[in-house]
């Protein structure tokens, strides 16, 4: 199969829906004439002009709101956020309105907007530039949040936030734009709501959903040959909806489950997914569920210690080997 | 401001837009102004007795705003305001029933019991709400406006909002983004005078009124009389004929004044306001009475008929409160509807994954 880049996988499902259905139109800053901050959108304004491909002022409140009441009347925008970390700026209306119109109506409107983006650490820009909110839009019923961690998963998911009738808000990650995946020629859609598991193992299970599962994915193969644990890497995809008999199917076979995740440890994804494990498998369960997070700060700029801020291999196998 | 109001009637009632209207449009507007006037008296009873929760924000004294720009809508125009939206809901022509239903957080309200006062709804009649954060609502009167022209629809939004909105952040997104893009918008500012218990002098820095911002983002803009019918639909025309044939946005500022506090829990309202003020308001400058003596005078109405509309408005209310009354309250089990549109609708979409987490 042909191997293209994560940012490209975006880009191919951006491009087909925005053939596909003409109320689909990108919006943000640098999208359009620049080709997008992180190239995401590369070429798809000389294809398709300046009706689809919008260039928005630095103005994230603003932008964003108008997209949700546009989508109010039917059109299916696709927002760009040049790092989620500016959605703080805009979470009254990507809360209050988004999330809550479609309930204070009694359910007479719907929101089929797709606010996009980065949500990541790691690349040095300091603790404004590196929040991972997936955590709290999981915490407000009415948004869905998804986190692909491969160029297979970002296309497919995307295509499928795209034709969701609620608000979705993917949290991409810039430290993966570049990496070459596996995605077929033939059209194809991921599912909201349904987690992939990237490894198949039998000592334990790593659950984990954005560049953590590629973390993971690293940590199985040093577990494997070096300490001779089968570790089954779960990749969530989405957060909320969420995948659960995936994850409960994994840990009732393996016994054991470290949760690794961007998130600070406080009421971080994992934290979620630590108390659905308890609550239903607890009787699979060997030994006490462990976590990995980020270390509990705002992120560091300090690059080679940004990356111990962030879930790695080694802390990954510590906690494995505390357990299996 | 609005102790700047003049009580006598403009030149405005020359304008094309009202020289076309009938006695019946007329009356209908006179008529229209008292049900709000009634709807919501009745529902200050049923929440003074305790039968409704939250805030309820009344629209006694503005009603000639909402009625009389509510008046030139056209099919694809649309309407989105903040809280204190009864008025606008029943100028829409949403029923009182649905309206007096939602207070009482009845199943039957117009949100199924799911809004409240503040978040009254109705996409059938281009009513987007009913928004609660000061201000919230006006980002999403760009986007109304750009939608109709993303559509090519020939159309306008209308987004109504405080005199004490006007200094939030989102507002002036929204207004740059209205002037940079073009869009058929106009923000509606109804001036009544006061921001909970701050006043405009306290909140405001400004030229000589909030609405002459729009200078600044090149775009028109209008000070309106409220209390003065004509004045307001022949203003408001101008506007929203240029937004729909030009795609160009405005904001208008109509002065008007609020008679109760702030919302009905508001115990202060005649303590940063002087009680002659309010009074002065009601006496001369009240809208309801300004246009049933302008169509005295006109001998369009005639004071019999005025009295059974006020009389058929009022039956109505109590219609209503009846109605909210012996309505069942929702179940346990709504709670987690109309959270998902994918839910509700049991898709494909609604069933895979776990929305909910209870
Ligand atoms: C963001 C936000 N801040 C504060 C409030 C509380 N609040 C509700 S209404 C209001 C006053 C707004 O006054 P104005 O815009 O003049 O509208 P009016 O009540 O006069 O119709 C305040 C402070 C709120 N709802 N939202
Ligand atoms: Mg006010």
């Amino acid at each position: 199969m042909r191997l293209i880049e994560y940012r490209d996988a975006i880009n191919e499902a951006l491009a087909e829906e925005i053939e596909r259905d003409e109320n689909v139109f990108l919006l943000g800053e640098e999208v359009a004439q620049y080709n997008g901050a992180y190239k995401v959108t590369r070429g798809l304004w000389d294809r398709y002009g300046d009706k689809r491909v919008i260039d928005a002022p630095i103005s994230e409140a603003g932008f964003i709101g108008m997209g949700i009441g546009a989508s109010m009347l039917g059109l299916r925008p696709v927002m760009e956020l040049m790092f989620w970390s500016f959605a703080y700026v805009a979470f009254d209306q990507m809360i209050n309105n988004a999330a809550c119109v479609r309930y204070m109506s009694g359910g007479l409107i719907h929101c089929p907007i797709v606010v996009r983006g980065p949500a990541n650490g790691g690349t040095s820009v300091g603790a404004t530039h590196s929040h991972t909110p997936e955590n709290f839009v999981a915490n407000v019923p009415g948004l869905k949040v998804v986190s692909p961690a491969t160029a297979y998963d970002a296309k497919g998911l995307m295509k499928s936030a795209i034709r969701d009738n609620d608000p979705v808000y993917v949290m991409e990650n810039t430290l993966l734009y570049g990496e070459k995946g596996e995605v077929p020629e033939e059209e194809y859609l991921v599912p909201i709501g349904s987690a992939d598991i990237k490894r198949e193992g039998s000592d334990i299970s790593l659950i984990a959903h954005g560049r953590c599962v590629i973390t993971c994915l690293k940590a199985a193969e040093i577990l494997a040959s070096e300490h001779g644990i089968n570790a089954e890497v779960v990749d969530l995809r989405s957060i909320r909806p969420l995948d659960e008999e995936t994850i409960l199917s994994s840990v009732k076979k393996t016994n054991r489950a470290v949760l690794v995740d961007e998130n600070k440890p406080f009421c971080g994804v994992s934290a979620q997914i630590c108390t659905l494990i308890q609550e239903q498998a607890f009787d699979y369960l060997d030994a006490p569920i462990l976590r990995v997070n980020t270390i509990d700060a705002p992120a560091i700029y300090s690059p080679p210690m940004e990356i111990e801020q962030l879930p790695t291999v080694k802390r990954i196998i510590e906690k494995v080997l505390a357990i299996a | 401001m609005a102790s700047t109001i003049a009580s006598t009637p403009s030149s405005s009632s020359e304008a094309e837009i009202n020289r076309s209207l009938t006695a019946d449009d007329k009356i209908k507007l006179f008529e229209q102004m008292t049900r709000i006037r009634r709807f919501e008296q009745a529902s200050l009873k049923s929440y003074n007795s305790g039968k409704m929760g939250g805030f309820l924000h009344l629209y006694i004294g503005q009603e000639s705003v909402a009625v009389g720009t509510i008046s030139l809508m056209q099919e694809n125009d649309h309407v989105i305001t903040a809280y204190r939206d009864h008025g606008h809901a029943l100028a829409v022509g949403m029923g009182m029933n649905e309206c007096m239903a939602e207070l009482y957080g009845k199943a039957t309200g117009c949100s199924k019991g799911k809004g409240g006062s503040m978040h009254y709804f109705a996409p059938d009649k281009n009513y987007w709400g009913g928004h609660g954060i000061v201000a919230g609502q006006t980002p999403l009167g760009a986007g109304l406006a750009f939608a109709l022209k993303y559509k090519g629809l020939k159309g306008c939004a209308m987004c109504y909002l405080g005199d004490g909105a006007v200094n939030q952040g989102a507002y002036h997104e929204s207004l740059n983004l209205a002037a940079l893009w073009s869009l058929p918008v106009i923000y509606v500012i109804e001036n009544n005078g006061y921001s909970m218990g701050t006043s405009q002098k306290r909140s405001s820095a400004y030229q000589t009124c909030l609405a002459q911002r729009a200078e600044s983002y090149d775009m028109e803009w209008d000070l309106v009389n409220g209390e003065d019918m004509y004045e307001v639909r022949a203003k408001t025309h101008i506007a929203m004929e240029r937004a729909r044939n030009e795609c160009r946005p405005a904001i208008l500022e109509i002065q008007t004044y609020r008679y109760q506090g702030h919302s009905v829990a508001d115990a202060n309202h005649k303590k940063y306001r002087s009680p002659e003020e309010i009074e002065r308001y009601k006496k001369h400058h009240d809208p309801i009475s300004l246009w049933q003596q302008c169509l005295f005078d006109e001998g369009v109405l005639t004071e019999e008929r005025a009295k059974e509309i006020d009389k058929s408005a009022k039956d109505e209310a109590a219609a209503a409160v009846k109605f909210a009354e012996e309505s069942p309250f929702p179940t346990v089990e709504d709670i987690t509807k109309d959270v998902y549109w994918e839910v509700d609708n049991d898709t494909e979409r609604g069933r895979t994954g776990r929305h909910f987490f209870n």
